[in-house]
């Protein structure tokens, strides 16, 4: 499968400044793309735009060469968010949260460290870096082709932060899922993509 | 005695509120009799041992009185609130998941609801519809609605706006599914408790109508009934004819307030898993 993006410009409100103007990007799911650039380049922005979550004002998000919107319930690109405390109800047990994914196997929850003690608690009794295990596992269902993921690992140990990439690739590669990661972290980005983008570069362009 | 958390205060009050508020209730509906039963032989009887709230003109016992007419201002009071607070979950949702059109216009009637002075308001639909029982409960269910409309509106708003909600649409999770399982929980003790601290409203409002003499009539000895009756007496020196009727209604006003607001506080999200 393909993600495109052509020619699509982006801002906030009418007169607000151009987040992203006449951008291009095409990915494979064989690949494992990463996005730097500085805080206030439109990284969170673009991921929101490749997985459904705001609407270009030019341009368009295809997959597969139909327009992202035309897929009707479960969108196959699914964005893993930043805060993870925001991304889940505090009010939902975390059983729940995971039932809401696409018939996460039982592996992936395994595969991303989840105790099976978690699943009993709520939101609230849990930390940030335990939160985002179960917002990746919940964005892993059976459909999602491609995974974007906004600088899942900021608020993880170094060790925890392996752990997971280690099996995150293992995981888009078994079942060819394109991959689209943010960070800040250069090091990080080298390890674990195969290109990589600058939103500092696209911008000169112009 | 052992000093008790605020939790344990705040059942306490809101377990000494509910009982107080349901023996009311249900002295006044067995004691209904009591309450018309007249008797010359004891009339105008200051408070004293066997009738603490003393009797009236046509010897009827105050205290019977007293319970019964807060009984029938509860009772008014609770279903007068219920229908309010319905159709306030229902007007709120509406107004802020059926687009532009809908918002306006609820935003629009809220903002003219809250404008006019509610008993006046009130008295207009009471007398339109034939002052009695059902006028009242139609006028107070009518009026009170507006301000937790707007409550729920705004919670609804910002529910919208969350991440989870916006990841559960991605999800493919259908609307009655968001509404069910992620806004219900977070809405449910805002309606609640704006359910319970529209009794008071309710009941004060009902029993003002009644007073001026525009709600139920004089056979029914509701609250507002009993008061104005009084107010013929009270130049004469029967003082307890007001006096306790008054000071009962807000003693209630005030328990269901205060059960209103510790049902608020033991919901409060920070305090839901202790």
């Amino acid at each position: 499968m393909k993600l495109e993006v052509k020619d699509m410009s982006y801002r906030y409100t009418a007169k607000g400044r151009q987040i992203l103007k006449n951008f291009n990007l095409a990915v494979d799911s064989s690949e494992r793309v990463g996005l730097t650039a500085p805080s206030g380049y439109g990284k969170t922005t673009l991921c929101q735009l490749l997985s459904g979550y705001l609407k270009p004002d030019q341009g368009q998000v295809l997959l597969d060469g139909q327009p992202l919107s035309s897929y009707q319930g479960y969108c196959p690109v699914q964005m893993v968010w930043q805060h993870p405390e925001f991304a889940v109800n505090p009010r939902l047990p975390m059983r729940e949260v995971i039932h809401e994914g696409d018939e996460i196997e039982e592996w992936v929850i395994q595969g991303l460290g989840i105790e099976p003690d978690w699943l009993r608690r709520f939101p609230t009794e849990l930390s940030g870096g335990e939160l985002q295990r179960f917002s990746l596992a919940r964005a892993l269902g059976k459909r999602t082709r491609f995974l974007i993921a906004d600088e899942i690992s900021t608020m993880l140990d170094l060790i925890t932060q392996s752990q997971i990439w280690h099996f995150l690739l293992e995981e888009v590669e078994k079942r060819q899922i394109g991959l689209i990661a943010v960070s800040h972290n250069p090091e990080l980005i080298d390890r674990v993509c195969t290109r990589k983008i600058d939103l500092r570069l696209q911008g000169e362009e112009k | 005695m052992r000093k008790l958390n605020r939790r344990q205060r705040l059942l306490l009050g809101l377990a000494f509120s509910a009982a107080f508020l349901i023996i009311v209730c249900v002295w006044g509906i067995l004691g209904a009799e009591a309450a018309r039963a007249t008797d010359f032989s004891r009339k105008n009887i200051p408070p004293c041992l066997q009738y603490p709230f003393g009797t009236d003109w046509l010897g009827r016992d105050m205290l019977a009185r007293t319970v019964k007419g807060l009984s029938m201002s509860i009772l008014i009071g609770i279903t007068a609130a219920a229908v309010s607070a319905v159709i306030a979950l229902l007007l709120g949702i509406a107004s802020a998941t059926m687009g532009r059109a809908v918002d306006s216009v609820v935003s629009f009637v809220i903002d003219l609801i809250m404008g006019v002075p509610h008993i006046l308001l009130l008295i207009l639909i009471s007398v339109a519809l034939g002052k009695g029982l059902k006028g009242v409960i139609i006028g107070v269910a009518v009026t009170h609605w507006p301000s937790l409309a707007r409550l729920i509106r705004a919670e609804v708003l910002q529910l919208k706006e969350m991440p989870y909600i916006k990841i559960a649409v991605k999800l493919g999770k259908s609307r009655w599914h968001i509404a069910v399982k992620h806004m219900l929980p977070h809405l449910l003790p805002q309606f609640i408790v704006g359910l319970v601290l529209l009794f008071p409203h309710a009941i004060l409002h009902e029993s003002s109508i009644t007073f001026l003499g525009f709600g139920l009539s004089t056979e029914q000895p509701a609250i507002g009934i009993v008061l104005s009756e009084a107010m013929k007496y009270l130049a004469t020196g029967k003082w307890w004819l007001a006096l306790f009727p008054g000071l009962f209604l807000v003693i209630t006003v005030a328990l269901f307030y205060i059960l209103g607001q510790s049902l608020r506080k033991l919901l409060d999200p920070g305090s839901v898993h202790q």
